[in-house]
């Protein structure tokens, strides 16, 4: 059991390293996280939910916590319809496929749900992999080899960057959503190169948006091929929840998406979709695909019948955008900076003056007995820390409120008010 | 273009990103001279690439570390134009 909240791992002092010991080269990670825990702080990379109540809510070290930061946007781990469909894949088929889908491990469910998404977005082929960053890992390195150019926003989630340097693709960052920036670098990419674009629909960091209307078409105009992952905006963004390329318009000119069961669906998981006449090649040369076991038939299951909820939550779509606006000026107001103007999309980012202050913050609000990530360097842009919320359709008006008056208090303690 | 004009070009380009004044030599490095911290890095390559119309690929910048080597692949850019 828990020791309690305000009894944190205590610092040890170390011995010389023996000579060839290769985790030297994390001694200055080692020592920021030592230096952090010995100002007293709980370790906020360390949280163990004793207990889960709800989408919303769950027991953290002895006390129920408000969760916050769980990208479970739709709140469809605990949907009843999503439960039975597990219970029963997992009474009919088994725990696990124990291989992978290219040999024992596609079962009936994997191709429903690969059905699912191919209606959802509605689209002619869909691919599941075993974790969204196996899905970016994948598609990008199997796509994009040596001597093709993959130009990215520079804050691309790891998965992006791990996918172009496992296919050894030259990797042109340019600045965060900066249109012109993209356009520059694909003017001066050799012409006859292969050019892939990736892009994000949101940017979790900071919950902000990708201009991929403009974003898209000077892409196209280049000859490049166009990837988006919608990780963060699948089942909240866009007429049918297909995300920030749908809802700007512009997903005919998409060559793949990207996305994941673990946020809106509430499983885990990830997948392409794509019209590419081409894609089911990707089934027999992409590696991470390939060489992993399938997921297990209750997870196909309860994702199946997630994204086939998830076509008709235009109620709840329309209450988390309340949520996210709620919460939103109301942080606003109470004097926190906030990682976007305006709110964008179910990620409200509070940016934090330094670490340790935003190690205290987390700490006291999870005395308050709320839960948001603590982010920070170098996952993070421009080496910020930040409290990221992320909120659920299922959580109630009076839940924010609960929410914003927990903020006030944990941000006058700390001083940041 | 001659290496000494490009090496006067960056010299005036790294100006702004040279907070602590240091003394630019061609084995001044980037991460341990000059503190470039990733956005640093970000910025003072985008002002380059635009100053010759060139690409520094995150490949080739992970091979540059100090600023003789970085004048050496801007050269080698340049000239493949």
């Amino acid at each position: 059991m828990s020791e309690g909240i305000s009894q944190p791992d205590q610092p040890v002092t170390r011995e010389a390293r023996a000579k060839g010991d290769l985790f030297a080269k994390f001694d200055e990670l080692i020592q920021m996280r030592e230096g952090l825990l010995a100002s007293g702080v709980e370790d906020p990379f360390n949280l163990v939910m004793e207990k889960v109540l709800s989408p919303t809510r769950a027991i953290c070290n002895g006390r129920e916590t408000i969760l916050l930061g769980t990208y479970n946007y739709m709140g469809m781990t605990f949907d009843p319809d999503v439960i039975e469909a597990g219970k029963q894949a997992l009474e009919e088929f088994g725990s696990g496929t124990t291989g992978s889908r290219v040999l024992n491990g596609t079962y009936q469910g994997h191709k429903e749900c690969e059905d699912a998404l191919k209606e959802f977005y509605g689209m002619d082929h869909a691919m599941v992999f075993s974790t969204g960053y196996q899905a970016n890992l994948g598609i990008i390195s199997t796509i994009a080899g040596k001597g093709d150019y993959v130009v990215l926003d520079i804050d691309s989630h790891a998965s992006i960057y791990d996918g172009c340097s496992m296919g050894r693709a030259e990797i042109v960052p340019f600045r965060h959503n900066d249109i012109e920036a993209l356009e520059k670098r694909l003017k001066r990419i050799p012409a006859d190169a292969g050019k892939l674009v990736v892009l994000e629909g949101v940017y979790s960091m900071l919950g902000d948006v990708a201009p991929l209307k403009e974003m898209v078409r000077i892409s196209k105009e280049a000859g490049a091929m166009v990837l988006v992952d919608e990780a963060h905006s699948m089942g909240f963004i866009g007429e049918h929840g297909r995300g920030v390329a749908e809802d700007q318009g512009v997903l005919d000119d998409v060559d793949f998406v990207i996305g994941t069961f673990s946020k809106s669906v509430g499983t885990v998981g990830g997948f392409c979709v794509s019209n590419h006449p081409d894609f089911e090649i990707m089934r027999l040369v992409c590696r991470p695909y390939v060489f992993t076991a399938s997921l297990p038939p209750s997870v196909v299951a309860t994702a199946a019948t997630s994204i086939r909820k998830l076509m008709h939550g235009s109620n709840k779509r329309a209450h988390l955008w309340e949520n996210s606006k709620r919460l939103h000026s109301g942080l606003k107001d109470l004097g926190f900076q906030l990682g976007t103007d305006e709110p964008q999309s179910a990620i409200v980012a509070v940016i934090m003056p330094d670490l340790t202050r935003g190690a205290q913050m987390w700490e006291a609000l999870l005395k308050e007995g709320l839960y948001v990530n603590l982010a920070r360097p170098p996952a993070t842009p421009a080496n910020m820390t930040l409290l990221r919320c992320s909120l659920c359709a299922e959580h109630s008006e009076e839940e924010v409120s609960t929410i914003l008056g927990m903020f006030e208090r944990a941000g006058k303690a700390v001083g940041i008010i | 273009m001659d290496r000494a004009e490009i090496d006067r070009r960056i010299r005036t380009l790294i100006e702004p990103f040279n907070k602590n004044g240091v003394t630019i030599t061609d084995d001044t490095t980037f991460q341990g001279d000059l503190e470039f911290d990733s956005l640093t890095v970000m910025d003072f390559v985008a002002a380059i690439e635009d100053e010759f119309d060139i690409i520094i690929s995150m490949n080739q910048q992970a091979e540059i570390e100090t600023y003789g080597q970085l004048v050496d692949a801007v050269k080698k850019l340049v000239d493949a134009e």
